[in-house]
């Protein structure tokens, strides 16, 4: 015991050095499983503040690029409104003079939750953004995040005012997407390489693609609503080893100049979640 | 101006220009990514005690994990570059007389080619363990070799760079110098 003590001593400086290096790789490799990072929440609170005052000064350089996201996003839900489809008038509506009871009772299940963007990176292999909005207004974490243009990112963790998002452009994103026109799914990731382009893999030959298509999230998706833009094919990569297309997406959302974007509440998600978390007990 | 007053001012500097400045750079290619945040290590003084400086460098690169949320990957190759830094200085410079009349490395207190070749040194292995660390998580043999060539030749630069523009004022340690 004594001799542990004296080679403790001796090689103090060794010692720690080792012991130091052990505790970053024991945070990196716990973090990368769980994105749940030691003391988390109040360095997010601290590194959050400070993104927050920066970003009062970059928003006011971007006012014309936001002014023109969101211009361009009124004149799609414009174009969307029920008045300008018309429907020939053929049927006939009966009238009975009491409170009618929805039989179907739709009930909501995505809410959205406006945020401002005050940290996003771009450069790296592994992007976030900070966003500020927190906790304590609402954002959980698994809760997924949609830009002007489309979709941007999943939230992995919260503290009381602020909330940290991977960003779709991170080298273990991966997000269950389809095609518009014919509902085939496959998963959305990124290789690492340019900021504006992500991969799709997992569309099968069979399928007929076209460069342009559009690509949106998919059904299965817990955290994503289905339908919303992802991006468009621009290059087909047919390898001969496989049965599946990669494809070349250029993404909806232009990540350069993120300024608002919406939080999407899934009330139905912990529900869900259990669910397809219980383990599914075999024959035996 | 008192030299933990000087090293808390760069340490608080060259996080911020590393977060807010360097990463905010559009990426020109998948392996440029520019890093200057570790030359606070290279300037920390020479008379440091090696545990302390472990600890600084520790810290140090935590603080920059926290603004980029990769806890640890930048605290590693931190603390290997601040373990090796006190070995490699030993072996570039002259004993006892630089480490007593100068208080921390540059050109001036080490001389031009040993000091680039601590710069050199250190910055490689810091990159190299970097995106070893990177590498292990995803990514291939090209990007390992590209990247750790790419960001060592732009840190280089970046370094040179510092220095031309942020002249120090080799301060001598010893009274005579005031004299």
């Amino acid at each position: 015991m004594k001799n542990i003590f004296l080679f403790i001593g001796r090689h103090f400086t060794f010692v720690s050095f080792i012991v130091l290096q052990i505790l970053c790789i024991i945070m990196l490799s716990k973090y990368n499983k769980t994105y749940e990072a030691f003391f988390s929440a109040t360095a997010n609170e601290l590194t959050g503040k400070v993104n927050a005052n920066l970003s009062n000064v970059y928003t006011y350089f971007s006012l014309k690029e936001i002014n023109r996201q969101l211009s361009v996003e009124n004149a799609r839900l414009r174009d969307s409104l029920k008045a300008n489809f018309i429907a020939p008038d053929s049927t006939k509506k009966l009238v009975t003079d009491t409170v009618t009871i929805d039989s179907i009772k739709q009930y909501r299940k995505f809410n959205y939750l406006p945020a401002k963007v005050v940290g996003n990176t771009i450069s790296s292999q592994t992007n976030y953004l900070t966003l500020e909005r927190g906790f304590k207004q609402g954002v959980r974490k698994g809760m997924s995040v949609l830009g002007p243009e489309g979709i941007v990112g999943v939230v992995i963790d919260v503290s009381e005012n602020f909330s940290r998002v991977m960003s779709l452009l991170h080298r273990n994103s991966k997000v269950s997407a389809m095609l518009k026109k014919d509902n085939v799914a496959g998963s959305i990731e990124w290789d690492g390489v340019d900021p504006s382009y992500l991969t799709l893999r997992n569309i099968p030959k069979s399928s007929n693609i076209q460069k342009g298509d559009i690509v949106v999230t998919s059904n299965y998706s817990a955290n994503f609503p289905s339908h919303l833009p992802i991006g468009t094919i621009t290059e087909i990569i047919n390898d001969p080893s496989t049965n599946f297309y990669t494809l070349k997406i250029k993404t909806a959302t232009n990540f350069y100049s993120l300024q608002y974007v919406d939080v999407i509440e899934n009330i139905q998600y912990a529900e869900q979640m259990k669910l397809e978390n219980t383990k599914q007990k075999s024959n035996e | 101006m008192s030299s933990i007053v000087k090293n808390s001012f760069r340490f608080v500097f060259f996080i911020l220009i590393q977060r807010y400045v360097l990463n905010e750079i559009p990426p020109l290619h998948q392996f440029v990514t520019p890093y200057l945040y570790f030359l606070f290590i290279l300037w920390l003084p020479f008379s440091i005690n090696r545990f302390l400086l472990l600890l600084i460098a520790f810290l140090f690169g935590l603080t920059l994990d926290y603004f980029t949320q990769t806890p640890g990957l930048h605290a590693a190759p931190c603390l290997l570059i601040a373990y090796i830094r006190p070995y490699l200085l030993n072996l570039l410079i002259p004993q006892e007389t630089t480490e007593q009349s100068y208080i921390e490395p540059s050109f001036k207190s080490m001389g031009g080619a040993p000091y680039s070749l601590y710069v050199f040194l250190l910055t490689f292995i810091h990159h190299f363990y970097l995106v070893l660390i990177e590498w292990l998580q995803f990514g291939d043999f090209i990007f390992f070799i590209g990247k750790v060539a790419a960001t060592t030749a732009i840190s280089l630069l970046l370094i040179f760079v510092t220095e031309m523009l942020f002249f120090r004022k080799a301060k001598f340690k010893t009274n005579a110098a005031y004299l």
